[in-house]
């Protein structure tokens, strides 16, 4: 909506089929007060404890995200001292970023008999012979280690209570919407997440962070996130094309600077100090800069070969070239 | 309080119980995990001579040339009338000269020529072409870690049983082509070695190296946390009992500050200010080089467990780490111009293994505007940090805390890979937090 | 990316216009490739929403399926696609000449050269972009372990009897596709990436529509317009002019135009199945085909444009002259295509799900001989590739200046000759470093001896750039047998030649054990696994049917 409103349509959206899809596949797998998600879990994580029979499904709702938030953390704490299995459907965790509350929505948590509180996210990508998109398990797990950490500060509080760093993955098996899980281990994501958050100090760092659909309280307005657009530094780069509403109006403004930066990152990195294209290409011509500059001379070494091996006969099939 | 063994005893003990297994063991596989100079070298060396005196031949692989002549070398030195035959490649010059002067190794490019012999010692890829032989009963195999697991396949057929050493914190084999298809299989044919033997054979003994004779006191805690968060060793030196000092005193410049702040505490980090710049950054090279020239002009000298009466740091004790060949290239010729020789100047993967008194290293992440998986890679980093006896000396553009952040960690994760750690983001990060603690600030 | 890489994309940028990357094309295109552009629908894996296909651009095959969901309705889809894929396949699979391979005799353990027939030439596949290969494989790997009422009259909803066949040749092409510089199964974009640099980033490099907008952009309009265009541009009903190049789609067409079609069609099979008399049932009928024909149209609507996209391309890359080494890979391509014929034939089961240790080995060690070949290949087929190398200090061109005759130090003295070469480039030599240049196409070997000190003082491996220096080389082969080399056989002063530090040609790997005899470290043979033999067809429920 921003995006449009500046005038950049991007490519984004969900089609309904996948929506659709995707919804159907959830209420399936959390169908029967969770059956088939406990087997799974019970079959990948369940080590020692007694198959759930029968789980609790505590009623989490409550009035705006901070009255859901304490609603949660006490369904967890009755369900941790009732020492039997529990699924909590949609809770909401709070976790504090640079001094105001972000609230999270993981798809559920289990709370095992012996009190380790396990995440369950539920995707609608397929795991075919069992391994999946890497890109979008990364995603995952990423998103996992937030509410990991966000359910760490409540189980600070809370009496025989371990969040487990392995989270549960459900994803249709194959061809099929049949369910199946994997399990991700995501101490890794845990350790980088956890370093961001005391790192980073810029809302919009933050809020890349964290996972879609986490939701400030209070919000920022539509204009105030506009005005930030601007203010923050060209830091376009074509990743954010798959990834940000806004990318089509950095990259237009991008590239009016003449950035090198469009043609992607690692363009940067065999550039040094040079940022522009007609300052590279004026560099290469040997217009300006200084030959002793490594990435000049490097440049300059670069547009001759380059321009040799397009003119020389060579290229038209004998020449230097190893015929 | 439970008795904390000295340094001496832990590691007795650990090898104690390694060479036990190895000798008397009924396992077909033991797994040695060995942190940076832990005596990975001297606990093959000592399998190796053990087994043959116990009238067991053996087969050792090694995954470089260069490796395996070392390994030669210092057989002989232990042991110089046991029969050892150094298998050798086709190719010209395919092994050291010094192995021609010593009379008890045999060499050869065929395994039939070698058969009898108490020890052959080989590369795995030599290995791999070698068919039609009686299997060794024993085999030793060393730098596990950075043997790929398709390597192992081709040369499991040639042994029944064989000790795994390896260092698991340095760089991963790899390879030039995509294998994601197979991420996730136990033989994964791109992994190391030793994840799929122990993925196919979990009740393997697994033993582990605890104390870096090598390392000093001020460096182990740092890279143990950083790099082996779970399997954590300690410094066989305690602080104090390595010193480093300088005949000529400071002159206040920036590399005499940085190398009497490392020569205090072990470490230092030369800061130059910030800036976006090419790889062989000249600033950067030229402060590496100043640094290497001004300790060695300086008259650099150490005490240590080996020697209490201060020892020159000579140029052959000191190495510059980087991360690129066209770095090292342009290292070398800003020392050539300083009139430095001597020093080994090369990139992570070529100083793999070695050890010095001082190194200086140029950041990966110095000056980049970006930060790829390359640069980040957990292992590099690892291999450059754990090089020194003495001190490290880190050169660096100020900025690679926000480089980070603006590049967080976004790796794909394959299903069913077990994890490695740590992530190379946040030993990054660990690194630097303590790096600037000894940070000297420098405008050249 | 290499800078001379970089430096054409910023060309481009400047230009307005794509840059070459490549003075030759480094791809074998066949006379008849058969082009496949499918669709698959939203958030299902291997669910197909439609293609089109053909070898005759003008007249594409299309293939629909009005309700994804139906089991039916995809079975007949998949049944078509055979239909429209294999008789193109066994075309080329009846055509073979006789040729010589090879083979491990299991008796002596010798190499002995065995008679076989190779195919004369191979199906050659075209989808327009990297997740189009994706989706090849993705179909394969659905389709494969099927099975029809031939195999088994009991199982439940047999499929086609074509479309297990199907299933194993686009498997086939699919894991052919992974083998660097191979031809079989090729994606539009990755073809004209290789070729030409935009003024744009790789990823946006992977829009069909945006890559031709910078190759051949329209008169008078600079390649960042149309690419934009071509990119974000919609009409008034909100509908891209340049619909993605599949498998996915817009969600916009998703949502505005497909959903509201597929609705229609549902409701008129839901009618005609409750019709009560025949004169209704007519009416419904030809609502229902009506129906259908509204979603043929609308996706033949966004299949169109991408398929005249994918021919434009094949149109831009054939003005091109091929480069002189792409034949011998496509002789691979050839091996390879035959190899799955002799299989298919033999009766052999399907593809496994997964490599077992030692086939996953092998292909691993086969695509890095063929990574470094095709690097090597293409850097010997076409300077501009060369320039890269020469850049990166992995070959240089020199001058020679001076020969002088030396021999080796052994019984029969062979001919050593040293070649002074003087060069601006600054190559990675060092001591011994071999070095190879090409002779009568075949490689000829050096190594390095040393760089010769000019009259004044100089650093000598450091020199400043642009700077001449010479260095020495000792040329070690390729000189015939006698003590005086073969006539022509030793460069020559005032030649100037290419030397690079890579090898010309790969030797292949070490043989791997037999699967049945993998190693304990590797889990010993395949089989005695608990999960069982590989090939068991998928279960069949009727969750299938969503």
């Amino acid at each position: 909506m921003l995006a449009t409103s500046l005038g950049s349509p991007a490519p984004f959206g969900q089609s309904q089929f996948a929506l659709v899809r995707g919804n159907a596949f959830e209420k399936k797998v959390k169908a029967d007060g969770g059956t088939e998600l406990l087997r799974l879990l019970f079959e990948r994580l369940g080590s020692g404890a007694d198959a759930p029979g029968e789980a609790t499904v505590p009623d989490l709702t409550a009035a705006g995200p901070a009255g859901r938030a304490a609603r949660t953390a006490l369904a967890l704490r009755e369900a941790t001292a009732a020492g039997g299995w529990a699924l909590l459907d949609h809770p909401m965790l709070a976790l504090e970023v640079a001094g105001s509350p972000a609230y999270l929505e993981p798809d559920a948590v289990v709370v095992h008999p012996d009190g380790t509180w396990t995440v369950v996210e539920i995707k609608s990508f397929p795991m075919v012979d069992s391994s999946a998109d890497a890109a979008k398990v990364g995603a995952a797990a990423r998103q996992s280690a937030v509410y990991v950490l966000a359910l760490e500060r409540i189980a600070e509080v809370t009496e025989g209570a371990e969040v487990g760093h392995r989270v549960l993955l459900v994803c249709p098996k194959d061809f099929s919407n049949l369910p199946t899980a994997s399990v991700v281990d995501v101490r890794k994501q845990r350790a980088v997440t956890r370093r961001q958050l005391t790192r980073l100090t810029r809302v919009e760092d933050i809020a890349a962070a964290l996972p879609e659909g986490t939701t400030f309280d209070p919000g920022c307005s539509p204009e105030e996130l506009g005005s930030a657009v601007d203010a923050v530094p060209a830091a376009y780069a074509p990743e954010c094309l798959a990834a940000c509403e806004l990318a089509f109006h950095c990259r237009a403004k991008a590239r009016a600077e003449g950035a090198v930066e469009t043609l992607g990152r690692s363009v940067r990195g065999e550039l040094g100090g040079l940022t522009t294209v007609a300052g590279v290409l004026a560099a290469a011509a040997g217009k300006e800069g200084d030959p002793a500059d490594p990435t000049v001379a490097a440049l300059r070494r670069a547009a001759a070969l380059r321009a040799e091996a397009l003119e020389s006969p060579g290229s038209r099939g004998g020449g230097a070239a190893c015929h | 309080m439970t008795a904390v063994l000295d340094p001496g005893a832990a590691a007795a003990r650990a090898t104690d119980a390694i060479l036990g297994d190895t000798l008397r063991g009924t396992a077909r596989g033991i797994v040695v995990d060995s942190p940076p100079g832990a005596g990975k070298s001297t606990l093959v060396v000592r399998a190796a001579l053990e087994l043959a005196a116990a009238g067991r031949p053996l087969m050792v692989v090694a995954q470089t040339n260069s490796q395996v002549d070392d390994l030669v070398v210092r057989l002989a030195e232990k042991a110089p009338d046991l029969p050892v035959g150094r298998l050798h490649s086709s190719d010209s010059d395919p092994y050291d000269k010094v192995l021609d002067g010593l009379d008890n190794v045999r060499k050869s490019a065929k395994a039939a020529d070698l058969a009898g012999l108490d020890i052959v010692i080989s590369t795995a890829a030599k290995w791999a072409h070698v068919k039609n032989v009686e299997p060794w009963g024993h085999a030793i195999v060393d730098e596990a870690y950075q043997m790929r697991s398709d390597a192992l396949l081709a040369v499991a057929g040639l042994f029944e049983r064989a000790l795994f050493v390896g260092d698991p914190g340095q760089l991963d084999p790899f390879s030039i082509v995509g294998a994601d298809q197979w991420a996730g299989l136990s033989y994964d044919p791109s992994a190391s070695a030793v994840s799929t033997l122990l993925a196919h054979n979990p009740e393997l003994p697994q033993h582990r190296l605890p104390v870096s004779w090598r390392l000093p006191a001020s460096a182990a805690p740092l890279v143990s946390d950083a790099f082996y968060p779970f399997t954590p060793f300690r410094s066989g030196t305690d602080h104090g009992d390595r010193r480093m000092s300088f005949g000529v005193p400071s002159d206040g410049s920036g590399p005499d500050r940085v190398l009497d702040e490392a020569a205090e505490s072990g470490w230092g980090l030369l800061e130059l200010p910030a800036r976006h710049t090419p790889r062989t950054d000249p600033e950067a090279v030229r402060a590496v080089a100043l640094v290497v020239s001004r300790l060695l002009d300086r008259g650099g000298a150490a005490t240590s467990e080996r020697s209490p009466a201060p020892v020159p740091v000579t140029a052959d004790r000191v190495a510059v780490g980087t991360a690129h060949r066209d770095q090292a290239a342009a290292v070398r010729a800003a020392l050539t111009e300083l009139g430095v020789t001597g020093v080994a100047v090369d990139t992570a993967n070529r100083l793999q293994g070695r050890e010095f008194d001082v190194t200086v290293i140029l950041h990966p992440l110095s000056g980049r505007p970006d930060a790829t998986a390359f640069h980040l890679e957990t292992g590099r980093l690892c291999v450059l940090a754990s090089r020194h006896r003495h001190a490290c000396v880190v050169v660096c553009r100020e900025g690679v805390a926000d480089l980070l952040d603006e590049h967080p960690s976004t790796e794909p994760v394959q299903l069913g890979v077990t994890v490695k750690f740590p992530d190379g983001w946040e030993a990054n990060h660990a690194v630097l937090a303590h790096l600037r603690e000894h940070r000297v600030p420098w405008r050249p | 990316m290499s800078l001379i890489t970089t430096l054409a994309r910023l060309e481009a940028v400047d230009s307005g216009r794509a840059q070459p990357l490549a003075t030759v094309r480094h791809r074998h295109l066949t006379d008849r490739p058969l082009v496949l552009v499918p669709l698959t629908t939203a958030g299902e894996a291997g669910a197909p929403l439609g293609a089109l296909v053909g070898t005759d651009r003008a007249a594409p095959r299309l293939i629909t399926v009005a309700q994804p969901r139906d089991r039916d309705l995809r079975f007949a889809f998949l049944a078509e696609l055979a239909e429209a894929v294999l008789p193109h396949i066994e075309s080329y699979a009846d055509a073979g000449e006789p040729a010589e391979r090879n083979e491990t005799d299991p008796g002596t353990g010798k190499k002995v050269k065995v008679e076989v027939e190779l195919c004369t030439d191979a199906a050659q596949l075209i989808v327009p972009s990297r997740a189009g290969i994706d989706f090849v494989r993705l179909l394969g790997r659905s389709m494969r372990f099927r099975r029809t009422v031939e195999d088994d009259p009991d199982t439940p909803y047999p499929a086609p009897a074509r479309v297990p066949l199907l299933g194993r040749w686009l498997t086939h092409y699919g894991e052919r596709a992974r083998v660097p510089g191979s031809s079989l199964l090729l994606a539009a974009t990755d073809l004209l990436n290789r070729h030409w640099a935009t003024g744009q980033s790789s990823l946006e490099d992977q829009h069909l529509g945006a890559l031709l907008a910078w190759i051949d952009p329209p008169e008078g309009e600079p390649g960042s317009a149309a690419a934009l265009r071509a990119e974000a541009g919609r009409d008034r009903a909100g509908q891209l002019f340049c619909p993605p190049a599949g498998p996915a789609t817009d969600p916009a067409f998703d949502n505005r135009l497909l959903a509201p079609a597929i609705e229609r069609y549902d409701r008129a099979r839901t009618a005609l199945a409750t019709a009560e008399d025949g004169l209704a049932a007519d009416a419904r009928l030809g609502e229902l085909s009506g129906a259908e024909r509204e979603i043929r149209s609308l996706l033949a609507g966004v299949l169109r444009p991408t398929w005249d996209a994918v021919w434009r391309g094949l149109d831009l890359l054939a003005e091109l002259p091929e480069g002189a080494r792409a034949e011998d890979r496509w002789t691979r391509d050839r091996w390879s295509f035959t190899g799955h014929r002799d299989r298919v034939r033999a009766g052999e089961p399907p593809q496994p799900r997964r490599d077992d240790a030692v086939t996953a080995a092998q292909k691993l060690a086969s695509r890095e001989t063929a990574q470094a070949q095709l690097e090597a290949q293409e850097a010997l087929d076409d300077p501009l590739v060369l320039a890269g190398r020469r850049l990166a200090g992995e070959a240089f061109v020199g001058v020679v200046t001076d020969v002088e005759m030396a021999y080796s130090e052994s019984k029969r003295p062979s001919p050593r000759p040293l070649v002074t070469v003087r060069t601006d480039e600054r190559p990675h030599l060092g001591e011994r470093t071999k070095v190879y240049r090409s002779l009568d196409g075949k490689p000829q070997t050096a190594e390095f001896v040393a760089y010769v000190p000019e009259e004044s003082e100089g650093v000598l491996d450091g020199g400043s750039a642009d700077e001449e220096i010479l260095l020495v080389l000792r040329i070690t082969d390729r000189m015939g047998r006698g003590k005086e080399p073969a006539p022509g056989s030793v460069p020559e002063p005032g030649d100037r030649f290419a030397w690079t530090l890579f090898e010309h040609d790969q030797r292949g790997g070490p043989k791997l054990p037999d699967p049945e005899d993998t190693p304990w470290t590797h889990g010993g043979p395949p089989g005695a696994a608990a999960d069982g033999p590989a090939e068991k067809p998928d279960p069949v429920t009727a969750e299938d049917l969503l």
